[in-house]
């Protein structure tokens, strides 16, 4: 298993320098470094010179990918993909082109992220895996036939929509929690009971068809006659049997996104005030910085790579059948 | 069994805690902590982070929100008195004005502007002004500062300034201002206004070469104090002056703005050690101001809060106002000392409906009126004016309304050969399309009636705005039973039919006219208004076409003249007409200098005009010229006056002391508030509704009892 890891951290590595470039090449296809430097200065009274200078502190005076100017190698390294990328792969993400640490705020934005992001996953995994089940068990009568209904009609339901109607029942017309905002501590409890209510009841509709399907399948399956033949009680038999052996497409949803927990949400940040790293990343694209959209858009690669393996590990350990090799 | 009997164990005490916190606090959606319910503080929200708080480079309203409350320049706007006038702040007095030619001879007040090489002003800063507490000001007992030789290691445990043991103070001299005038030239500060002052303050360009040359002789820490700039001298602890080139008489104005604040020398050099900036320890993160206020937590993702400086050497709130004041009661707090708040928490609400709605719960002490909340908040009444409808008025909210001293122009590119140029026939075709595109219906269709139609350059509230008869654009309105009234179609068809345009075809090549729109306006959310601006000028059969792009291009297309038509706006930095009537000067156009002259319209006797009245003290005689010009570019036309935007704001009447100010930026101080009114009032409105909750657990119980039938059915059932 090791080697399989290393193999698969060692391709990783062609993948990010991809990623790399393409993130170069989208946002300097749309921004020039002079578009940054007058964006940073403001437009009113800015100075060829100031925009010179800000470019010469920043580094952004080199050529894009290719230096002409430059002798052998340097031609590549004398350049603005080199010298901004290269530092990403040791993790160093340096500062943004504000001149704010970027490790610093993400070290300090992931939490608010993490705090909506981990009790929405769970809660929400547990819900929709519950409803699944017990539609599962109530297959082709009135019920699932019912559930079938208001589950589409809850995933066809936009997110914003859910955010804005959350707040107004919840927030202004019962007046139980905060409509939004955030704290830090115990204090941020009343802050999140809104957002993951809404995250939770907002993806009811599309996981619990989709775990529904799976259970579906695996219902029908020789195994699980072969329980029920022996007498085993419905309920053992979904909880015990057909839950475990669905486990390996829904640990393929769940593990992949482990790790990208971190990233936050746009929207729900956005419209709670809460201060993640998914807002973050859209002040970012907003003030065309640079810095820290490469570097949020690398973070966010490793972490769906770290994702993948993970789901790969997590196959052998929910299924001693599959070897990695 | 055990598992059950917890399960039930963890229900019932949740319930308990449920009630228990219901009972400890009536207001649940209260997104304050309980125990400032009664402080005096002032609730408010901002949009966005603010990119800079360095007074150095800090340049828009929403960073000055929050530093003009801690930096105290030399002068100030006068809080109640209109039109604006500027007052000290901590200049001990209005800064003396002194003229000098070549010779370096004194000229009288009244000498010909072109016979003056420079202008001194001179600037007395009041005394026993000090700093709020800081740790670079902190000294051991032998007099060596504590935080000025910090190593790597004695940065381990900082995280924030606070985590610094020691602070202190010291108090303000002279010299701070000259340090920051300094900064401002500093090629590696970037301030936005060093392009400007170089133009005017002497040596302050060759300032950037010394600083360069200076900063390659060594790694450390520049010390300005030791680089002099030949334009700005300190003549003794408590008094500066600075050389002005020739005359430059807005140059008072700035002196109100941060970037004329006073920086400590401490300061920069606490700041500039190792480690602090990647800390996000620096000016930027913890401004050091003499100012009622103190930035005491610095989270722009979530809250920043400001708290009353405890060495503020005092203030007393305005003693005169203009005559309504009076009846208002923004006097009553007159002769009082400030500030009235002891903290200010500005919350971050990116997102107008949450923002509206805490407004309304009480949450936040004012507001502004987005589009998506002005017909609940705002209608009209009998007299055709604005008014709050029936449900603010219930809530005691109030209403405050100014026309901003800001300009919406639509541009032409006057270097375009069809819609440019200084001929008759394009300055025809330009006044037809002036008459067509009806701001008039824009303002009431896309505005809510948020703003007044543009007669001209200058805004109302700035000098050279006149009302009446006398201040409309006789090109695009006529005046009517004491009103302006648009020009009729009829009239602009006259006008493209004068200039060969006749039903839109151009009678010289036959073809069609077809103009080109350049926008940043893209997307759905614009469609409307960018179909209904295609309608306006289809209504003199001229075909428009969109040409949207973001906003770099857009500003690409204009800095190389290749665009037809454009919209823009400019916020007033002073009031004074020469702030506006620059935007239209022909030096100042883009394709020459670069300048803010977008449509690169060039008038030699405009700019003979602008060249004597932006010299001129505010008088019968700038006035005089100031008609002359508007004339000049009304009967021009290379910009369509649009509109003067009008701000409305509600606030909560335990909010006093509100009156807009678009000039000035120091108001928090002046603001009161009534803590115990607003506790009662959040009280009376936020009680939790707690019935449909009840109401809908006892639905899913009601709809559990027969899944679960039909599960225990099932589970006895037998199998076939």
């Amino acid at each position: 298993m090791i080697a399989y890891i290393v193999r698969r951290v060692l391709y990783a590595f062609p993948l990010l320098l991809g990623i790399n470039l393409i993130t170069f090449v989208l946002f300097f296809v749309v921004n020039s470094p002079d578009d940054m430097a007058k964006n940073q200065l403001g437009q009113k009274h800015t100075t060829a010179q100031q925009i010179e200078d800000w470019k010469r502190e920043r580094g952004y005076n080199l050529p894009l990918i290719y230096n002409e100017d430059a002798s052998a190698g340097a031609k590549f390294t004398e350049t603005i993909f080199y010298q901004k990328s290269i530092r990403l792969f040791v993790f160093d993400f340096g500062s943004s082109d504000s001149g704010r640490d970027i490790s610093y705020d993400i070290a300090n934005r992931m939490w608010p992220s993490l705090t909506i992001a981990v009790p929405h996953l769970i809660v929400g995994l547990l819900i929709t895996i519950t409803f699944a089940l017990l539609i599962a068990f109530f297959r082709a009568s009135y019920i699932d036939y019912w559930a079938v209904i208001i589950c589409v009609a809850l995933m066809s339901i936009s997110t914003l929509f859910y955010i804005i109607g959350g707040q107004f029942i919840i927030g202004k017309l019962l007046k139980v929690v905060p409509i939004s905002g955030y704290d830090t501590g115990l204090d941020a409890l009343k802050f999140l009971i809104l957002p993951v209510i809404i995250g939770i009841v907002g993806g009811i509709g599309s996981g619990t068809r989709w775990y529904r399907t799976i259970f579906l399948e695996e219902i029908g399956k020789d195994y699980v006659r072969t329980a029920r033949s022996k007498g085993i009680s419905e309920q053992l038999v979904l909880f015990r049997h057909v839950l475990r052996n669905a486990l390996i497409p829904i640990l393929t949803g769940v593990v992949v996104v482990l790790p990208l927990l971190f990233m936050g949400s746009l929207l729900t940040e956005n419209f709670f005030g809460i201060p993640g790293l998914g807002s973050y990343t859209i002040d970012a694209i907003n003030r065309q910085d640079f810095a820290i959209v490469r570097s949020m858009v690398y973070l966010g690669s490793v972490l769906y790579i770290i994702g993948l393996i993970l789901t790969d590990i997590s196959y052998t350990l929910v299924d001693p059948r599959i070897r990695l090799s | 069994m055990a598992g059950r009997h917890s399960f039930r164990n963890l229900l019932l005490i949740s319930l308990v805690g449920l009630i228990l916190y219901g009972c400890e606090n009536s207001q649940w959606n209260n997104p304050y902590r309980d125990r400032d319910q009664h402080k005096d503080i002032i609730y408010t929200s901002f949009k966005e982070r603010p990119k800079e708080l360095d007074p150095v480079k800090s340049y828009n309203a929403a960073e000055y929100e929050f530093i003009a409350q801690i930096y105290e320049p030399p002068l100030q706007y006068h809080f109640l008195k209109r039109p604006y006038e500027l007052i000290p702040l901590a200049a001990s007095k209005m800064p003396a004005r002194t003229f000098y030619d070549d010779a370096g001879n004194q000229l009288s007040h009244d000498v010909d502007p072109s016979s003056v090489s420079y202008t001194i002003y001179d600037i007395e800063i009041q005394k026993g002004i000090k700093y709020q507490p800081h740790p670079s000001f902190a000294k051991d007992s032998q007099g060596v500062y504590y935080y000025h030789s910090l190593t790597e290691d004695d940065l381990d445990d900082v995280n924030i300034l606070a985590d610094f043991e020691y602070q202190s103070s010291r108090e303000l001299t002279a010299e701070d201002y000259v340090y920051q005038i300094k900064r401002l030239a500093h090629p590696n500060l970037h301030s936005p206004l060093a392009g400007l002052l170089g133009n005017y303050i002497v040596g302050f360009s060759e300032y950037r070469e010394k600083v360069l040359d200076a900063i390659e002789d060594q790694d450390a820490w520049l010390d300005l104090r030791d680089v002099s700039m030949q334009g700005v001298k300190v003549i003794d602890s408590h008094h500066f002056s600075i050389r002005v080139k020739g005359v430059y008489p807005q140059f008072i104005y700035w002196l109100n703005m941060p970037f004329f604040a006073p920086v400590p020398w401490e300061a920069d050099k606490f700041y500039s050690q190792p480690r602090m900036k990647e800390r996000n320890i620096s000016f930027d993160w913890y401004p050091v101001g003499t100012g009622p206020y103190m930035l005491t937590e610095n989270n722009p993702n979530l809250r920043m809060v400001l708290d009353k400086n405890p060495n503020f050497h005092g203030e007393k709130y305005p003693s005169v106002g203009e005559p309504e004041d009076y009846a208002l009661g923004l006097l009553d707090d007159a002769g009082k000392e400030l500030p009235f708040a002891d903290r200010i928490v500005f919350s971050l609400e990116k997102e107008s409906i949450p923002y509206w709605n805490k407004f309304l719960q009480g949450y936040y002490d004012t507001s502004g009126i987005s589009s998506d909340s002005f017909d609940q908040s705002v209608e009209l009444n009998f007299q055709g004016e604005f008014g709050l409808t029936d449900g603010m008025k219930k809530r005691d909210i109030d209403l405050a309304s100014a026309v901003a001293t800001s300009l919406y122009y639509l541009g032409f590119n006057m270097g375009d050969p069809v819609i440019g140029g200084d001929s008759q026939r394009a300055r025809l075709l330009r006044r037809a399309i002036s008459i067509a595109v009806d701001y008039d219906e824009f303002i009431s269709i896309f505005q809510n009636g948020r703003g007044v139609p543009a007669q001209g350059p200058i805004p109302p509230g700035i000098f050279g705005n006149e009302n009446g008869e006398m201040g409309i654009n006789p090109y695009v309105y006529h005046w009517e039973n004491g009103r302006p009234v648009r020009k009729s179609i009829l009239e602009a068809k006259k006008l493209m039919q004068q200039a060969r345009y006749q039903n839109g075809v151009d009678q010289d090549t036959g073809k069609p006219l077809v103009l080109y729109f350049d926008t940043v306006s893209r997307g759905a959310d614009t469609k409307a208004l960018l179909n209904w601006m295609v309608k306006q000028f289809a209504k003199i059969d001229i075909q428009l076409v969109i040409r949207g792009s973001d906003g770099n291009r857009f500003f690409d297309k204009l800095d190389k003249g290749t665009f037809q038509i454009y919209q823009l706006g400019w916020n007033a930095d002073y009031p004074d007409p020469e702030n506006f009537f620059f935007l239209l000067y022909g030096p100042n156009s883009i394709a020459i200098s670069g300048g803010q002259n977008y449509s690169n319209y060039q008038n030699s006797e405009f700019d003979r005009l602008f060249d004597v009245m932006k010299n001129m003290e505010n008088g019968l005689e700038r006035l005089k010229l100031i008609r002359q010009m508007n004339e000049i570019v009304r009967a021009d036309a290379p910009w369509i006056f649009a509109f003067n935007p009008k701000s409305y704001s509600l606030y909560h009447d335990w909010y006093k002391n509100v009156k807009p100010n678009l000039m000035a930026n120091n108001t928090m101080k002046y603001k009161r508030v009534d803590p115990l009114l607003r506790a009662q009032s959040r009280e009376k409105w936020n009680q939790p509704i707690l019935w449909p909750i009840y109401l809908l657990l006892v639905v899913l119980v009601l709809t559990i009892i027969p899944a679960a039938r039909g599960f225990y059915q099932r589970e006895k059932a037998k199998g076939v």
